[in-house]
């Protein structure tokens, strides 16, 4: 597989994977406006799926739209990074999460579509980039808010950040296709963000009254197809109805 | 509808009864003038309206968990994008329409802990489960279509905020009714088993949908005063005529059958002759005995008990920067 087939999966599967959780909160969140903001959310997320996905299997070039990438697609085929299935837990764990990746998301994007040499890629980048940018404020709001809120809101933040800190390291781990884009100048390389995402991500801590975790190690495995147990069960909902009836169009 | 079986404070006067304020407040009314949250209002239409749009509102907000049910299942990512904008749509509804109950003084949090105690309803469609893919394309056709037929009409509604909410509901829901019936399309046009399950949710959705525009006029105690109030504008009868002579053709273009062994053209009156809902069965699930009221209201009391440290960290939070403003002045 090239390694442009492989970048444009990891966006999507990313997109795709968070996307589906965000949306597992529809209709359960703590307050209206957040059942609001969490479905535009996901429906963001799921908007850029389209694209990445979309652009993966064109440039595969084996007539597999982004549908047959998300819904036909074992595992072991899934290349998003493991902190994204990480299950939603309360909604202090959900918003956690969304801020770790929110804060490498939109770097990210921002990177790709001012630098990007693949005309497609920096083109979905730009169109992403403003959503990942609310997201991203949206995230930061409420991380500072709730981690200097009460004791309890406090010490919740606190131990979702501790529950995904390890799962952030993958972020900035580097392979054979990552260094291949980044000397086509197609995509960053992902070493190269971790400054930037370690000062943003201390000051809004910093802000939040909360600490550090002084924990280095670092899980992987997620961009090669290695997964935590919650991937499968994600896929065994989404992936339930063409897989159930093959045959038909919906 | 969304609002059934609202109960109407105050019983209906004669103008010889009405006193001065009232007089002049049921002639601005039948004027067709919309009344205003800073204007004088009888207390029992003030509270009737409470009620209903409350009902409305709990209605939006309940009303996300039958079709939630189905996002992480949604078959396509196209389809799984307009199920998520639809559901927020209707959670938009909802917070509209608590904004248009608040300016007659009441607040969202003492409304839905009305919802949470049982004290209030929202209507009894969000009790019924969505089983297959194609209720979610129902529910859009059916549920949405006799929303409509009722929020149009409401358009009308003697309550400005309420009247306005509606005017901005009314483009959505119709466009949300389009895509259930795209949904029913691809379905009643696809395999067996799509067109099976097309069937089936016709077959189980169908009275259920004719149920949300309450009971008949003939046993709808508190229309009277709201007919008077133009809190409601047409009777529950003739709405589920027009939903009736809608949605009869759409059913036949689908190529399903509307399980009623009676329905008929009645040239007469220019309308479909058709069997009434199990009233029982109405009934019952207002008393709470549907087969989804009581996980729905779980999962309502869930959300809000386990949100409670988030909202609390928020006013704490305020409240902090607030005094360190203070404090910096
Ligand atoms: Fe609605
Ligand atoms: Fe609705
Ligand atoms: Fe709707």
């Amino acid at each position: 597989m090239s390694a442009l087939v492989e970048f444009a999966l990891r966006m999507g599967d990313n997109t795709l994977v968070l996307g589906h959780r965000v949306s597992e909160w529809c209709g359960h969140a703590p307050v209206l406006e957040e059942d609001i903001a969490l479905a535009n959310t996901a429906l963001d997320l799921i908007g850029q799926t389209q694209m990445w996905l979309g652009l993966a299997g064109d440039l595969e070039g084996k007539g597999r739209t982004a549908d047959d990438l998300a819904y036909k697609r074992d595992v072991w085929d899934f290349r998003n990074l493991l902190l994204v299935e990480r299950p939603n837990g309360d909604f202090g764990q959900t918003l956690m999460r969304q801020f770790l990746f929110d804060a490498w998301h939109h770097p990210m994007l921002t990177w790709l579509s001012e630098n990007s040499k693949h005309e497609r890629v920096a083109d979905i980048a730009r169109k992403a980039e403003r959503e990942a940018a609310y997201h991203l404020e949206r995230s930061t709001d409420l991380i500072i808010r709730l981690g200097d809120g009460t004791d309890e809101s406090h010490r919740r933040m606190q131990d979702a950040l501790a529950y995904h800190w390890t799962y952030t390291g993958e972020m900035f781990e580097a392979d054979a296709v990552d260094r291949e884009l980044a000397d086509a100048g197609v995509a960053p390389d992902p070493a190269a963000m971790k400054p930037g995402w370690d000062a943003l991500v201390g000051d809004v801590l910093a802000e939040a009254t909360l600490e550090v975790p002084d924990n280095h190690f670092v899980h992987k495995g997620g961009r090669k197809g290695q997964h935590t147990e919650h991937l499968g069960h994600i896929l065994a909902a989404m992936q339930f109805l063409p897989r159930a009836y093959p045959d038909a169009r919906w | 509808m969304y609002a059934q079986m609202v109960k109407s404070t105050g019983t209906m006067k004669t103008r010889e009864e009405m006193d001065e304020r009232e007089r002049a407040f049921q002639d601005r009314i039948d004027a067709g003038e919309k009344i205003e949250p800073q204007d004088w209002m009888p207390e029992g239409y003030r509270k009737t309206l409470i009620r209903q749009i409350g009902q409305h509102a709990h209605s939006e907000i309940v009303g996300q968990l039958p079709e939630g049910n189905w996002i992480t299942r949604a078959p396509t990512l196209e389809r799984k994008a307009i199920l998520l904008a639809k559901v927020q749509d209707e959670a938009g509804h909802g917070l509209y329409l608590y904004c248009a109950a608040e300016t007659l003084g009441v607040s969202r949090d003492e409304m839905t802990e009305k919802l949470h105690d049982g004290k209030m309803k929202y209507s009894s469609i969000f009790n019924y489960p969505t089983l297959t893919w194609a209720d979610i394309g129902a529910v859009g056709w059916l549920v949405d279509g006799a929303a409509i037929m009722n929020q149009v009409a409401l358009q009308r509604t003697s309550y400005g905020p309420y009247s306005r909410a509606m005017v901005r509901i009314c483009k959505e829901e119709s466009f949300h009714q389009r895509q259930g019936y795209s949904i029913m399309m691809k379905m009643a046009s696809g395999t067996p088993e799509q067109k099976r399950m097309a069937q089936d949710a016709l077959d189980r959705l169908w009275y259920p949908s004719l149920m949300m525009f309450g009971p008949s006029d003939k046993d709808s105690v508190h229309s009277a005063q709201s007919m008077a109030w133009k809190i409601k504008v047409s009777t529950n009868d003739e709405l589920r005529q027009k939903f009736v002579d809608q949605t009869v053709p759409q059913a036949e273009y689908l190529g399903l059958t509307v399980p009623d062994e009676n329905l008929k053209w009645n040239e007469e009156k220019g309308g479909y002759d058709f069997s009434e809902p199990d009233w029982q069965e109405f009934h019952d699930v207002l008393a709470g005995n549907g087969p989804c009221n009581a996980d729905r209201m779980a999962a309502r009391r869930t959300a809000w008990e386990d949100g409670a440290w988030y909202r609390d960290g928020l006013v704490a939070h305020a409240n902090k920067r607030a005094a360190q403003r203070m404090a910096a002045e």
